[in-house]
């Protein structure tokens, strides 16, 4: 299992290098969701400051599920859906690895992000740890999540719409608990929960994803 | 074609004796909610116990029934069209009943609260169950094969109910306001008090026979959908043939 998931992930990240969708078209915007965000949020009264955490995740969100679209249209085109299928790699490692790839690439993303958090809205970084595990735990459930779900919504002309929909509810704690791991990090929460219990739920999100996509995508590839 | 596919209505004497009780049990909640007294706190708004509970409880009965279904086609055993079909129709009530619970909370959070909405945890987690079904029900309109659509549907229903949960934890901690659970705030020694459970508890009582009315006819409606679709595409291929057989 962890073999195949090693092959597809490598797969899946040899496409991106080579295609440079995610640098080239999934970076900038997310860069440009923060500019919006300062459009919308008046920068200078300090609540782009205090929001950084929140808007941070929020752009993740977004650019995730523009991650996961990519990595179902790679295997929607050309039939390499069918080739996948027939080749003999446990489902359960296939979805390991295009989760690991899509988390692989959201890290990243995560890491110009966060430059840009410190460069755009005057944040100043602190709490590395947490913020690392925030960020790990977080991706890994985001990723989880949005592999399945990309499974779910793919093979129908209304895969682009329908994903958003599934999705976004369902990784909302993701967004709760990882915005609050971050401002605990950051030293701007404003709520008693230390930053562990929302480790704890981000987590648990991500075994759980884990754990059912695991399960889940054999029977998902079988029908497609 | 059996009877069973001719038949045009979705009526029985099953679904006409459940119909009736329902309609009789919805008629003594109101009339019983209208006669509670108006409260110190809450006024007149104080009677949508009456309703809301009942309402949000129909709710969470349609996700688990919804959620046991669809365990019931996947489980190989017990794998048969008509889980699929109960899933469908029973998320279809559940998004139904989730919209009046906000909307019945919102008219008794307006005066009470002094806003339409607050972003407390129990609103929150019902907003995003909402979505949460109606992204279901999006999925189960994708055009497949009523294999993979059921699949796709029973999945997606068995991974809502495990979200559900999380986004419970996630909103609770997040934000609490709401009142504590209507049941446990309570005292039954209180003679108002006791007519206000008797209400709330009439409520959940004609909320749940309305469920499974509507249920009942909601799964006759999408068997009856599906015969209508083999029919047609029997029809279609019928043709088909006889345009094949004179041409040349």
């Amino acid at each position: 299992m962890w073999r195949d998931a090693v092959l597809v992930g490598g797969k899946d990240l040899r496409i991106e290098a080579r295609s440079r969708v995610a640098t080239n078209q999934v970076a900038p915007f997310a860069v440009l969701v923060l500019i919006l965000f300062a459009f919308a949020l008046d920068p200078d009264r300090g609540v782009l400051n205090r929001a950084a955490a929140g808007l941070f995740w929020v752009a993740v969100l977004f650019s995730a599920v523009l991650a996961v679209q990519r990595a179902q249209a790679v295997e929607s085109s050309g039939g390499t859906g069918d080739a996948l299928r027939l080749s003999g790699l446990d489902p359960a490692g296939v979805f390991l690895g295009k989760a690991g790839a899509v988390a692989v690439q959201l890290l990243a993303l995560e890491v110009v992000l966060g430059v840009g958090v410190v460069l755009l809205y005057d944040v100043e970084p602190a709490g590395y740890p947490t913020l690392a595990l925030t960020a790990v735990a977080a991706t890994l459930g985001l990723a989880a999540a949005g592999t399945l779900y990309g499974a779910l919504a793919a093979g129908s002309r209304v895969s682009e719409t329908l994903l958003p929909l599934l999705l976004l509810p369902a990784v909302a704690p993701v967004l709760i608990a990882a915005t609050r791991a971050s401002e605990a990090a950051l030293g701007t929460a404003a709520l008693p929960v230390a930053a562990g219990d929302w480790l704890a739920l981000l987590g648990v999100l991500a075994v759980v994803y884990v754990a059912f996509g695991v399960v889940a995508f054999g029977p998902l590839m079988e029908e497609q | 074609m059996s009877d069973r596919s001719d038949r045009i209505s979705t009526a029985s004497p099953l679904t006409l004796s459940l119909g009736l009780a329902a309609l009789l049990s919805l008629g003594a909640t109101v009339a019983l909610g209208l006669s509670l007294p108006a409260t110190v706190e809450q006024g007149e708004y104080s009677r949508l116990i009456a309703i809301h509970p009942g309402v949000a409880w129909a709710s969470y009965l349609s996700f688990g029934v919804t959620a046991l279904a669809s365990a019931l086609w996947l489980w190989p055993r017990t794998r048969a069209p008509r889980w699929d079909l109960l899933a469908g129709a029973s998320a279809e009530i559940g998004v139904v009943f989730t919209a009046l619970t906000l909307a019945t909370g919102s008219i008794w959070g307006r005066p009470t609260w002094g806003v339409w909405w607050v972003w407390d945890a129990r609103l929150t987690l019902s907003a995003l169950m909402l979505a949460l079904y109606l992204g279901y029900l999006a999925l189960r309109r994708v055009p497949n094969p009523p294999d993979a659509r059921a699949r796709r549907s029973a999945l997606a229903a068995l991974m809502a109910v495990a979200v559900v949960p999380l986004n419970h934890f996630a909103v609770d901690w997040w934000r609490t306001l709401h009142q504590g659970r209507s049941l446990a705030q309570i005292d039954p020694a209180n003679d108002v008090d006791g007519a206000f459970i008797g209400a709330m508890l009439l409520g959940f009582l004609a909320m749940s026979l309305v469920y499974a009315w509507l249920l009942v006819h909601r799964v006759r409606v999408a068997r009856l959908e599906d015969a209508v679709e083999e029919t047609n595409l029997a029809a279609a291929l019928e043709e088909r043939r006889a345009e094949a057989l004179v041409a040349p």
